[in-house]
Parts: C-alpha cells; sequence; structure tokens
C-alpha cells in the first residue's frame, strides 16, 4: 500500500512538474499608477505594465539597448537624415477590433505632436515637421533636424500607437495591439493581464496570464515572495533584504542595470554654487563608496559624471575629485565661503535619496559645511525645487535614457546651469547619426561635465531583481522602463 | 426636538461648508502643480499648460470653488486629476474595505472594553481590578503605528501566521479576512483601553444607586446583576464615548491603512494629497467631516433616547 | 480606589522625570555622538560600548533615543502652551461674554473638531515644508479646542456660584471679575488638562514625524526613528522597539501624572476615568 502510494504520489509530481508548467505569473510592482495611459501621464509603471505588453510602438528597445522592429516591419532613411519611411505590419489589430493602418499611426503621432496635447514627453515629437500616410501601410515622417535618436524615442510608451476609438478610455481601460490584453485592475491591489490570442508571436508566448501585484511596503513584498505569492519583483525597493533571497535557492537575486543617475544636484544659478571652486569642493568632499555603502547597501556603481556606466561611450571619471576633505576646505577658504556656513538639502521621498542625505550631511559637515536636511513631499519637491529653483541642493534621479541634454537646457531649468560651450556640444551629439562619432562627443561631454563640477555626481541607481529560479526571459536590465511579457518562460523544475 | 434637531443641523451644513472651504482654499495655495505631478519632470511646460487647460486649472479660484459646490448639491463629487475618473467611483470602490475595517475595530472595542471593563467594576479594588487598569493605561499610551509594527514584527516576521500587510480583494475572502486581522487589533487596542475605563467608571457610578442596591438585597445573582441592570443604566457615558470613538477609528484608519498598506480611502487620501488630485481631496476629507459631524449629532439623539432627562431643552 | 492615588501620581511623576531629564541631559551629554555616522558600525548588537546598540547608519541608539526625548518634550511643551493659552483664552471670552461671540468660538471649536486633525497636519506640512514649527502650530491647533470647551465649561460653573454674582452685584468690571475670580478657579482645570495635552502631544509629535512631517535629520525623533526602522523589520526590528517603548513611557508617565493630578485637585472626578 505505502509503495502504490509512494509511486502515485511521485507520478503526480512528475506530472505537475512536466505536463502541466504554470502557464501564468504574478510580478510584484513598488509603484502603483493611477491612470494606464502611458500617453497622459508620466509614472513609471505605466511604462513597466503597459509599453510593448498592452501598447505596441513603432520600434522597441532592445535589453542591450539597440532598437529593433515592431509595429513597424522595417524603415528607410533619407541620405540626409531627415526623411524616414516606415513599413507596417499587415493584418495588425487592435484589441477592440480595430485595424492598424498608417491613418492610426498618424493619428496618433499628430495627437501627441498637437499643440493642446498634454503628453508627458512632448520634447521628443518636436523634431518632427510631419507625419504623412502615403498608402495603408506605409508612413513618411519630415523631420524638422537630424535626430539620433529618433528611432529610439519612438520606441517610447509615449509614442504608443492607439486605437482613436480608445483614447478616451485608455485612462482605466487601456486598448492596445500588443500580445497581452488588459483584463482587469483592482486599484489598489492588483492589475491583470491576459494573453491576446490574435497576436501575430501569439505561438511564441507561453505566459497566459499576467498579473501585477502593487506592493509599495518592502516587508510586505518580502513576505509574499517568500510565501510564493508573487514570482518576480522586479525594482525591488530594498537592497538592504536582498541577502535573505540570495540565500535562498527558490531566488535568483539580480542587480541589473538603470539609465538612473544619482546626483546630488547644486542649483548653479544660486549663491556660491555659481563659483566653480565651491562646486568642486563639494565635490571633494563627497565619499561615494560611504554614500553606496550606507544608503544602498553596496549595490550601486559610483559616476563621476552623468553617463551610466554600462553604456558603451561611459569614462570612468570618478576618480576626477577624489575624496579629499583637506582640499575641500582649501578651496571653500578660497572662495570665501566661510566655516560653519548652512546650506539647504531639499530631499524628495526616495529611500535612494532620503538615506543619502543624512550621509552627505555627515560628510559635508566634516569639510566645515552646515547641510540643513528638508524632507519634502513630491508635489512640493517638483513645486519648490524644480520649477522655482528655490532650493540650494537637493538629491535626484535622472532616469531618462540619453539626458546628457539636461545640461544643455537654459538657467530656467532647475539645475540653473547654462554654459554656451556645452549648448554647442549636445547640439553636435544630438545631430549625430554617426554612432562611434556620437559616442566620442558623448565621452567629452561627460568629461566636460565633470571638469565643471556642475552637480556632485554620486552613483547609477541599480535595478535590483528578485526573480524565481524557473522563470526566464525576465529583463533585468532596463535601458528603458518597459518589461516585455511575451519573452518570460516557466522552465520545468526537477 | 425639533428646533434643537434644526439648530444642530444648521450647525453642521456650516461646519461642513467650512471645511470643504478651507480645503480648497489650502490645496490652492498648497506649493505643487498636479499637471507637474502627472506629467512628470521631463514634459515641456507647453504640455504643462495643456493638461492645466483640460483639467480646468486655468480657471480662477473662486469660479471652480463654486463649480464645485454647484455639482456637490447635485450630487456630483466631480473628476479625479490623476485617476481621470469620476471621484464617486474611486470612493465608492474603496469605501468597503475601510467601513470593514472601522466595523471589526469598533466590534472588537467594544466587546473587549465591556468584558475588561465589567471584570474590573466587578472586582473593584482588588488586584484584577488594578490590572486591568493598569493595562488599559499602558493601552492608551501605546501609539497604533508602532502597535502595528510591534504586531507586524511578531506575526508575520516571525511567526508567519499573517501577512505584513496588503490585501488580496474580497474574490478571496479568507486572504481578505487575515489581512485584516493585524490591522482590526492595532485599531481596536487604544480605543478598548479607553472604552474599558469608562465602562468600568460608569458601572461603578451606577453601583451607588439604590435600586442597585435594593437588588443586591433581593438576592440577585451578581453578574444577573452587574449585566442586566447596572449595564443598562450606566449606557450613557459609554455611548457617548462610543460615538465619539467610531469617529476616531474612522480616521485611525488613515494611518493604520498606510501602515498595512491597504487601499481603503484613508491610502486614498493620502495619495490624493501627494497628487495634488483636488477634486479627491476635497469629496474624502468632506467624507470623513461629514462622518464625525454626523456621529456626534447622533451622539446627542441618543442621549435622549436612553435617557429622555437628558433631552437638550434648547 | 484610594490607594491607587497617590500611586498614579508618584508612577506618572517618576516616568516624566526619566523623559525630562533624559531630554535636559541630552544637552550636555550623550554616550557617544547622536550624529555621528560610520556605516561600517552598523546594526551593531547591544555591548559596553553601545548600550542599545547601533541602528543603519551606525549611530548609537541611546544617544539618538536621548535626542529624541528633547524633540518630543520640547515640541510638545511649546505647543501645549501655544494651546492652553488660545484656547484657554477662548473659553473665558466665550463664558464671559455670552451670546453671539460665545456661539462664534463654540462654532469654531465644533469646526477644527471636526475636521481630522491628522489631515490638517499633513497639509500644513505640504503647504510649508516640514519644520519644528509646523508641527507645534498642527498640534496646538488640535488642542485648542479642548481647552476651549473645558475651560469654558468650567467658568460657566464658577460663574454661577455665589459668591461672583456676589462680586458682579458690586459692580466690579468683567475683566476683574474674570482675573479674580473665574482664572483661580479654571487654573487647576487647566493644569490637569494641559498634563492629559501633553500626553496626547507626544503622541501626535511621534505621528508626525513618522510620516516625516516633524523635525528633520539629524535632529533624532521617536517617529522618525520608527519610521526608518519599519524597512528594516526583517533585519533589525530591535531598531522599531525601543523609540516606540520611548513614546509610550512618555505618554504613560503624563497621562497617570494628569490622572494623579486630577485625583489631587478634585477627587470626585476621579472615577470619571
Amino acid at each position: 500500500m505505502k509503495t502504490i502510494l509512494a509511486t502515485l504520489l511521485l507520478a503526480s509530481s512528475l506530472l505537475t512538474g512536466v505536463a502541466f508548467a504554470k502557464t501564468d505569473i504574478s510580478i510584484g510592482m513598488q509603484q502603483e499608477p493611477t491612470s494606464l495611459d502611458p500617453t497622459a501621464d508620466a509614472t513609471a509603471s505605466i511604462e513597466t505594465m503597459m509599453t510593448g505588453n498592452v501598447y505596441e510602438q513603432l520600434t522597441a528597445v532592445q535589453e542591450d539597448g539597440s532598437v529593433a522592429a515592431s509595429l513597424a516591419r522595417e524603415w528607410t532613411i533619407s541620405d540626409d537624415g531627415l526623411t524616414y519611411v516606415f513599413k507596417l505590419r499587415d493584418g495588425v489589430k487592435f484589441h477592440d477590433g480595430s485595424p492598424l493602418s498608417a491613418e492610426t499611426v498618424k493619428f496618433s503621432l499628430d495627437r501627441a505632436m498637437a499643440k493642446d496635447s498634454a503628453n508627458p514627453s512632448k520634447s521628443i515629437f518636436e523634431p518632427i515637421e510631419s507625419v504623412t500616410v502615403v498608402d495603408p501601410v506605409t508612413v513618411e515622417m519630415k523631420l524638422k533636424r537630424k535626430d539620433a535618436f529618433f528611432l529610439f524615442n519612438l520606441a517610447s510608451g509615449k509614442a504608443s500607437i492607439m486605437s482613436p476609438a480608445a483614447i478616451a478610455t485608455n485612462a482605466d481601460k487601456p486598448i492596445g495591439s500588443g500580445p497581452y490584453r488588459f483584463a482587469s485592475w483592482t486599484r489598489g491591489d492588483r492589475l491583470t493581464l491576459e494573453k491576446n490570442p490574435d497576436h501575430r508571436d501569439a505561438t511564441g508566448v507561453q505566459v497566459e496570464r499576467v498579473t501585477f501585484r502593487f506592493m509599495s511596503d518592502p516587508a510586505a513584498a518580502t513576505a509574499a515572495l517568500m510565501a510564493e505569492e508573487i514570482d518576480a519583483f522586479p525594482g525591488f525597493p530594498a537592497p538592504e533584504l536582498l541577502p535573505q533571497f540570495q540565500s535562498d535557492p527558490r531566488f535568483s537575486v539580480n542587480v541589473g542595470t538603470t539609465e538612473g543617475e544619482v546626483i546630488l544636484a547644486f542649483n548653479n544659478s544660486r549663491k556660491p554654487f555659481t563659483d566653480i571652486r565651491v562646486r568642486q569642493a563639494l565635490s571633494y568632499a563627497i565619499d561615494r563608496k560611504a554614500i553606496i555603502d550606507g544608503a544602498m547597501y553596496g549595490l550601486a556603481t559610483p559616476i563621476g559624471s552623468f553617463y551610466p556606466p554600462h553604456h558603451r561611450a561611459y569614462v570612468d571619471l570618478t576618480g576626477t575629485y577624489p575624496t579629499d576633505v583637506d582640499k575641500a576646505k582649501a578651496l571653500l577658504a578660497e572662495a570665501g565661503v566661510a566655516e560653519g556656513t548652512e546650506l539647504s538639502l531639499r530631499v524628495p521621498p526616495f529611500p535612494y535619496a532620503t538615506r543619502s542625505a543624512e550621509i552627505i550631511q555627515s560628510q559635508f559637515a566634516k569639510a566645515g559645511i552646515q547641510v540643513k536636511i528638508e524632507n519634502v513631499e513630491w508635489g512640493f519637491w517638483l513645486d519648490e525645487i524644480y520649477k522655482k529653483l528655490n532650493y540650494d541642493m537637493t538629491i535626484i534621479a535622472h532616469t531618462s535614457p540619453n539626458d546628457l541634454g539636461n545640461f544643455a537646457r537654459d538657467a530656467s531649468y532647475f539645475y540653473g546651469y547654462d554654459n554656451a560651450e556645452y549648448h554647442q556640444l549636445w547640439d553636435r551629439i544630438q545631430t549625430e547619426t554617426d554612432t562611434a562619432h556620437r559616442d566620442e562627443l558623448s565621452r567629452e561631454a561627460q568629461k566636460f561635465l565633470a571638469r565643471e563640477a556642475v552637480h556632485g555626481f554620486l552613483f547609477q541607481l541599480p535595478a535590483l531583481n528578485v526573480v524565481r529560479k524557473e522563470l526566464t526571459g525576465f529583463r533585468m536590465s532596463s535601458p528603458v522602463q518597459a518589461q516585455p511579457l511575451s519573452a518570460l518562460r516557466w522552465q520545468a523544475s526537477n | 426636538m425639533t428646533r434643537f434637531f434644526l439648530r444642530r443641523s444648521a450647525g453642521f451644513v456650516a461646519t461642513l461648508f467650512g471645511v470643504s472651504f478651507v480645503v480648497f482654499w489650502v490645496m490652492n495655495v498648497v506649493p505643487g502643480d498636479p499637471a507637474l505631478v502627472i506629467l512628470g519632470i521631463d514634459s515641456t511646460p507647453e504640455a504643462q499648460e495643456a493638461l492645466r487647460r483640460l483639467l480646468g486649472l486655468d480657471q480662477p479660484f473662486a469660479l471652480r470653488y463654486l463649480a464645485w459646490l454647484a455639482g456637490m448639491l447635485v450630487g456630483d463629487f466631480g473628476t479625479s486629476y490623476a485617476f481621470r475618473v469620476p471621484v464617486a467611483d474611486l470612493i465608492v470602490e474603496r469605501l468597503p474595505l475601510t467601513l470593514s475595517l472601522a466595523m471589526t475595530g469598533m466590534t472588537v472595542t467594544i466587546v473587549l472594553a465591556l468584558g475588561l471593563g465589567v471584570l474590573a467594576a466587578a472586582n473593584h479594588n482588588r488586584p484584577v481590578d488594578w490590572s486591568v487598569m493598569l493595562v488599559s493605561q499602558v493601552g492608551i499610551a501605546v501609539p497604533a503605528f508602532w502597535l502595528s509594527i510591534l504586531l507586524v514584527i511578531i506575526f508575520a516576521v516571525h511567526l508567519r501566521w499573517l501577512p505584513p500587510g496588503g490585501f488580496p480583494g474580497w474574490s478571496d475572502p479568507l486572504g481578505a479576512a487575515r489581512a485584516l486581522v493585524l490591522p482590526t487589533i492595532a485599531l481596536a487596542a487604544v480605543q478598548s483601553a479607553v472604552l474599558a475605563r469608562v465602562v468600568r467608571a460608569s458601572l461603578l457610578e451606577v453601583a451607588r444607586l439604590d435600586f442597585v442596591r435594593t437588588a443586591r438585597a433581593s438576592g440577585l445573582a451578581r453578574s444577573r446583576i452587574l449585566w442586566l441592570h447596572m449595564l443598562p443604566n450606566a449606557l450613557v457615558p459609554i455611548v457617548t464615548i462610543v460615538g465619539m470613538q467610531f469617529a476616531n477609528v474612522l480616521t485611525g484608519t488613515i494611518v493604520i491603512e498606510n501602515v498595512f498598506s491597504l487601499p481603503g480611502l484613508g491610502r486614498l487620501v493620502f495619495q490624493a494629497i501627494s497628487n495634488r488630485d483636488l477634486p479627491l481631496v476635497q469629496a474624502l476629507v468632506v467624507l470623513f467631516a461629514t462622518i464625525v459631524v454626523v456621529m456626534n449629532f447622533l451622539v446627542d439623539i441618543a442621549y435622549g433616547v436612553i435617557d429622555p432627562k437628558l433631552r437638550p431643552a434648547a | 480606589m484610594r490607594p491607587k492615588r497617590p500611586v498614579s501620581l508618584v508612577i506618572g511623576a517618576a516616568l516624566v522625570g526619566l523623559v525630562v531629564a533624559a531630554a535636559l541631559v541630552s544637552l550636555v551629554w550623550t554616550p557617544h555622538d547622536y550624529e555621528a555616522i560610520d556605516v561600517a558600525q552598523r546594526f551593531l548588537p547591544p555591548s559596553a560600548e553601545h548600550w542599545l546598540g547601533t541602528d543603519q547608519f551606525g549611530r548609537d541608539v541611546v544617544s539618538q533615543l536621548m535626542a529624541g526625548a528633547r524633540s518630543s518634550v520640547a515640541i510638545a511643551f511649546v505647543a501645549v502652551l501655544l494651546g492652553g493659552v488660545v484656547g484657554s483664552l477662548m473659553g473665558l471670552v466665550a463664558a464671559s461674554a455670552g451670546g453671539l461671540v460665545e456661539d462664534a468660538v463654540m462654532r469654531l471649536t465644533d469646526f477644527s473638531l471636526a475636521f481630522p486633525a491628522l489631515l490638517f497636519a499633513i497639509m500644513l506640512g505640504a503647504l510649508f515644508g516640514p519644520s519644528f514649527a509646523n508641527a507645534v502650530v498642527a498640534i496646538a491647533f488640535i488642542s485648542v479646542p479642548v481647552f476651549a470647551r473645558v475651560v469654558r465649561g468650567a467658568a460657566l460653573q464658577v460663574r454661577s456660584q455665589d459668591y461672583v454674582l456676589a462680586a458682579r452685584a458690586g459692580a466690579r468690571t468683567p475683566a476683574h471679575i474674570l482675573w479674580d475670580h473665574v482664572v483661580p478657579n479654571v487654573l487647576p482645570a487647566i493644569t490637569v488638562l494641559a498634563t492629559i495635552e501633553f500626553a496626547i502631544a507626544i503622541l501626535v509629535e511621534a505621528a508626525l514625524s513618522y510620516l516625516g512631517l516633524g523635525v528633520q535629520p539629524p535632529t533624532p525623533s521617536w517617529g522618525r526613528m520608527l519610521a526608518q526602522a519599519q524597512t528594516l523589520l526583517y533585519l533589525a526590528p530591535q531598531l522599531a522597539i525601543y523609540p516606540g517603548l520611548c513614546i509610550m513611557i512618555a505618554v504613560l508617565g503624563f497621562n497617570m501624572l494628569g490622572d494623579g493630578l486630577r485625583d489631587a485637585a478634585d477627587p470626585r472626578l476621579t472615577e470619571g476615568r
């Protein structure tokens, strides 16, 4: 009897392992969006859940940062770099049944470019002169100027191609053309997507049902992972909790990269930061290793300029201002900044920022600078710091790709930095379509910013991922915020 | 009674009007532009301007307030800036959780407080009484959010009996119930400590009255006297405090829902404030204030029902 | 309950004394520098060097708790003083003026009691950014209506007593009557209430700094220590226990002191709570 039972058990466990491979997956998300329309709201988690899954774009960005075809099957670029002709895929249907055509592409882009458009990334459409329908599957775009990032930018969720009939309801019932369609959303709890059987790649999509669970609290996220309620948590919010997952055989823990540069921003339009010696002095006062250890539990890569380290054009400039308190003091004295001068540090409510702030405060104290920390709300930060430049210093991560252009905005941008030489440099980068040459210019820009010590450059924000070992195809690094679900596979466990 | 009723009604309409105006005004002068919060730091000023127009934020303050008031009168709470759906839908969606939490919290409070209060009163001036008083004194002193954290450490982190937070939704009744256990305890602990003291004190007050002595003299069982004769007569102060506590428990859910990441109205109001989602903040604060005012009103009425002598003359 | 009265007063006074002493001593001495960050020394267990160990930045927990007592006591003190003065004045004015003024004051207290205090504090924080002053104003705002109501009640009671009626007949000015007869007689009520409100103020301050709306780093506060420890529950649960215990001790102390004082002032009121 015992042996029969044992055999049965063995057989059933084999069966579940092989024949009934799991076809659903549950993913933890820290941030819940308020709307599901990426063309109307900048919340990053909208891109993570929707881009490439529910909504599709003309192009798609691969994990290595290269641009691939998506709704556009192929494209040609004129020699002057100003005319793009896109050939669309045939027979694509939106989830509401309406067909994709050159007209819908034109509609979507015209809408994003329009004068009254409230698209969160309107600037990516700024180079477009016109969008023309050539035939039902061909779209021609004319640009005002060369744009090296044009194809990359078209992959953004903000450039999603949408069904014209669904525009008004995309905020809570998203309709796209992607491999997954929206099933349900219980606000405050979960969002469910299901496989779109009509999608062109449907046969290759293994996971039938994806549930995103919203968990802002790291303790709840940990418990849910441990209890096997969720299978993966991209962007895990608490680096200090990773060791217990690393020692657990059920999980693989991956520290991936993001495009996020965390900076100690100086208000360059305000004294004493108008003086480069002060900016350099404070850069000397920063001990990146201590900040990374203290705030990120060692899980971040230091940066010496404004560029992500995983990028091929990255130059390591962390040695430009090695930690040197004496030098910092000397430079401050030279610039006429008295010992004990008080500077404000207004910190937005993100753990990487609030934790770094307290460490920077103690580091600057050694150099004779009193830092007055003020932890503020995000809405307050956007208004007072970002819009009104009412601050001395702040800590923020810039997560957009290709954002060297931030320094080429004028002094009304919250950096308060305006440098004609850099403006020219950025213009050249932006219009340079030759990759090798553009990389060279990007290196030059990084060195320029480090030399100028525009900000205190701290570290690259890591992408901390906790994923079940049997789950493959999970994107660990994020050149863009998207997390394509169609690549996910459950490996039969044994 | 009618006059009293009218007077109080006028009073609370005025109070609600005041609350709504203050909230509207504060949310208007608070630094933070809803359009910027929604569109993020990569947006262009042009797009922000377009969104402000879309949300009606380009209208003058007074006009927007009047429009909001007019909407309220016909039951239209407006549309959330951030969610882009009617505010009423969002509230209806979240109300069940907050109400369930408040109800379970209140039920546990009453049961626990009656038990402890009666126990203490029955053992007046004996060690049992003193221990109950001491425990309740400590209970009053414990911050609800700290108690929540302690409960999480014990029952979620160490014993792993219950989830540390989050809510699986009503479609999973067992999971939903489990998710509400710790928040309920955290909510009820402080309130039952307060109420237990009141129960005890009013029972002791009643104990001095003649009919209790008569009942005792006639040889009725102690517990029978306590529950059937004394308790009903001690109800006035108890009901008063319970009424006030219901309001406390309801606003208490604001903190508890945030500690336990429960998707109720309390979480929603936090989110709405940080999103500068004026229509949503407005509706929620007015809703909370209404409940507080109505509870106070009901307490006054209850006085009259329980003890006609206390019926207000004015 | 006779034997308990002095007990309550003694225990309350002892706990309050402990908290206030810790706050005062921290002004001149703490075992370690409470701001000194040393990441290599973080999450140390209790030892002779660090009696309660160190926190997530390697700071000494005991020193932090002592300095935290300072924030709590200072904010609570200023807030209760402010709320007590404003509220008592409102109560006295309402009681002596009567009529429309009294009505207006009472409606005002209705209004502020109806406004969820926590939401008010959050909005205040959003309005001006977090600071010591905002925490004080928010807490004072909560205690004003309570003081106003209690003092008005007490003043009305005193006013109807014979000696005040006699003084009024003697045509003294209302201000004189208020000062000579009413104020001394409502003072005990105010003292007792202030002690209780002190306990509430400490709780509210803790809640505010827990939400990030209290004093700002590096000045330690119990509420913020608790908030920061909350994400570390799996790693260092003890860090979430100490600050909560401190809050509890302080609140317990002031509550018991208040009870004891009330009994001393008017034994008849004892059974009320």
